[in-house]
């Protein structure tokens, strides 16, 4: 039978989230994820950054490693590089993944590596108390933003269809059920997958944006949400504001870990 | 004006008085309030500076190196792996001899991951050609970063004045400020010799530079750092006109009869003295010496401050993980080897990670001194202060 209880580090509790934030529910989707996928604990290698989301790691009971701002996904290359029978997954936010570490991003999406990549996008720099990110849409207030941010947004998902992963998803944090879908799939992938994950911040996005409390971001997040198949349908004028949700990107790719271990042998002769 | 400020509001008071033309900044703990509450100052129009939110402290002190070479004045603030990740960019701004000012809030380095104070950031940069002053509370915080400014474009080299995270940068004290006209006033207009915004005369800046001439470019920036203690003296000896307090190279309390001392920077340095006052109602012969410029290091001045004493202790809050001791106890050493004074040095490291160390803690110390001073000898030069199984 599933419980959370086995795969947590039970003593490291309560957390350190704000009520109503979305890391805990990511969390535990990655949890319901996992349990699906039938790893064992051994072989995952769960790997973060710094921030909210890079919490995480010291929260579950698999080899874990809490790096530097920005470098997750580099720290994880050389892990799996190292020992590629692990499961290596790296759990990141927005200013993590793509201010600081955008470098890593994309060139981690371009190799194509067998690395499974969360990333909880809450539009700003919780950690740090609000700071603009690169998510933060266009006009939205972050701390360094009083009047709204005058740059425009990252799109997550389209960077990494762009630079090269071979699956991308989008999902929120009120589609629980279907985001436990998307990181089993990413699991199962070959190559770089991506699930991006709309996470609230109640304490530093929600607040100085006047979009209420956790509960009104769950409903926001569930009525402006619009299907992929659905979305391809409509204009951008449609799409404009909206959450395009579903799996945005499936393809076959060579993987850098088994190039890689191509490459050794042709040199070699083996 | 007497207000009541963090050791960030202060330094971020200071930036809004000094008004530079550029700032870039990245958030980090515990030096985000600095450049965040700078930036309220940006968006209610009280400065004009041109406010540069970057996506990492690389691409934020690359920002300030920029526009430092036009000739602007520029100021950021970070701490901890953000004065890490800027190690690269630190030598160009030395290099290239831009007065670029820092305010950063000594935090521990990673590994493990620490918010809390000690000196390994700052000291990891301490040979990065860069001015270092460590301030011992939010008024001298103040003082410094307006100091600082003056200092690096006199000098034209950069400069970092620090401040103990959480400590100072947190804790909220009585800070007077100098009027709002007088800092302008005092720091003048920057002058420079070469900007690379002067279109009419184009010049390269950090051009390859190889056995040619790249020695000679780096002996003039030692020579230009062997020119900034002076410029020191004299810049706080005009702030001390302006503002009534005034500001030694190394901070001496209680020397004058002291038999035994103990050495420090930052913070410590107030603990240490509310300890001075304690044992001293007992009659007992202690002081203080608390280096407040430590780049460059204030020979003269130290090896006259430290011979005072018969016994010395050397309080580090870093290691230089060289088996060596911490920062200040080597350089101690290594200015008194000459010295024909030469008092019994003892280091205690201590504080790593935020630990904290009480008035009681430094009192215990000043009574092991007493013990080397009766024995003359020191049976273990390098302890390990407050850490568990030493």
């Amino acid at each position: 039978m599933f419980r959370y209880e086995y795969y947590l580090r039970n003593k490291h509790f309560p957390h350190i989230w704000c009520t109503g934030c979305g890391c805990g529910i990511i969390l535990k989707s990655l949890l319901r994820a996992i349990d699906r996928s039938a790893l064992s604990k051994d072989e995952i290698a769960l790997i973060s950054g710094i921030g909210c989301s890079s919490r995480t790691p010291g929260y579950v009971d698999f080899n874990t490693l809490h790096t530097t701002h920005g470098r997750a996904l580099a720290f994880a290359t050389g892990l799996k590089l190292a020992k590629p029978d692990l499961k290596v997954i790296v759990v990141s936010g927005d200013g993590d993944a793509t201010a600081i570490g955008g470098n890593h991003f994309i060139h981690t999406a371009r190799r194509n590596i067998d690395i499974t990549a969360i990333i909880y996008n809450n539009h700003i720099y919780g950690m740090t108390g609000g700071q603009a990110s690169p998510t933060t849409p266009l006009g939205k207030r972050g701390s360094t933003a009083p009047y709204g941010s005058i740059e425009p947004d990252f799109d997550i998902s389209g960077l990494a269809i762009a630079a090269g992963a071979s699956f991308v998803a989008r999902s929120t944090c009120y589609h629980a059920v279907q985001l436990d879908k998307f990181i089993e799939k990413g699991l199962s992938k070959k190559g770089f997958s991506l699930i991006e994950v709309l996470s609230p911040c109640p304490t530093y996005y929600s607040r100085p944006n006047r979009l209420g409390t956790a509960v009104d971001m769950m409903r926001w997040y569930k009525e402006n949400s619009i299907p992929f198949a659905r979305a391809k349908d409509m204009s951008a004028e449609e799409r404009r504001d909206k959450v395009i949700t579903g799996i945005l990107h499936d393809i076959e790719r060579p993987e850098f870990c088994e190039e890689y271990k191509r490459l050794t042998e042709r040199v070699k002769g083996t | 004006m007497i207000v009541a400020r963090t050791g960030n509001e202060a330094m971020a008071e200071a930036m809004r008085q000094i008004n530079p033309d550029v700032v870039a900044a990245y958030p980090i703990t515990p030096a985000t309030e600095v450049v965040q509450l700078f930036s309220k100052f940006v968006h209610d129009g009280q400065v004009d500076t041109q406010f540069v939110p970057a996506e990492s402290e690389h691409s934020a002190i690359s920002a300030c190196v920029g526009a430092s070479s036009t000739g602007a004045r520029v100021m950021t603030s970070t701490a901890s792996q953000g004065i890490a990740l800027m190690h690269e960019i630190l030598f160009i701004a030395s290099g290239l001899r831009l007065p670029i000012v820092i305010c950063l809030v000594n935090r521990a380095l990673s590994s493990p991951i620490n918010i809390h104070c000690d000196h390994s950031d700052s000291l990891a940069s301490r040979d990065s050609g860069w001015i270092q002053i460590f301030t011992e509370n939010t008024q001298e915080a103040y003082d410094t970063t307006i100091i600082a400014v003056k200092v690096a474009e006199a000098a034209s080299l950069p400069a970092m004045v620090t401040t103990d995270g959480f400590i100072i940068s947190h804790g909220m004290e009585r800070v007077e400020l100098v009027d709002d006209e007088a800092v302008p006033k005092f720091l003048g207009e920057r002058k420079i010799q070469h900007s690379l915004l002067d279109v009419d005369n184009p010049k390269t800046f950090g051009a390859l530079d190889l056995q040619d001439y790249f020695f000679e470019h780096k002996r003039s920036e030692i020579d230009a750092m062997d020119h900034v203690l002076p410029i020191i003296e004299k810049v706080q000896d005009e702030y001390g006109k302006l503002s009534g307090r005034h500001y030694p190279l190394v901070d001496e309390y209680r020397m004058d009869d002291a038999e035994v001392a103990i050495l420090c920077m930052g913070s410590t340095g107030g603990t240490g003295k509310v300890a001075v006052e304690r044992l001293r109602e007992q009659g007992k012969k202690v002081g203080l010496v608390r280096c407040r410029v430590y780049r460059p290091f204030p020979k003269e001045a130290m090896v006259a401050a430290l011979a005072k004493a018969k016994v010395v202790g050397v309080l580090d809050r870093s290691d230089t993980m060289s088996t060596l001791g911490g920062h200040l106890y080597n350089d101690a050493r290594s200015i008194l080897y000459d010295s024909d004074m030469r008092p019994h040095l003892k280091n205690y490291v201590y504080g790593l990670g935020g630990r904290d160390i009480s008035i009681e803690d430094i009192e215990s110390i000043y009574k092991e001194l007493f013990a080397i001073q009766k024995t003359g000898k020191v049976d273990k030069d390098i302890v390990y202060f407050g850490v568990r199984g030493e």
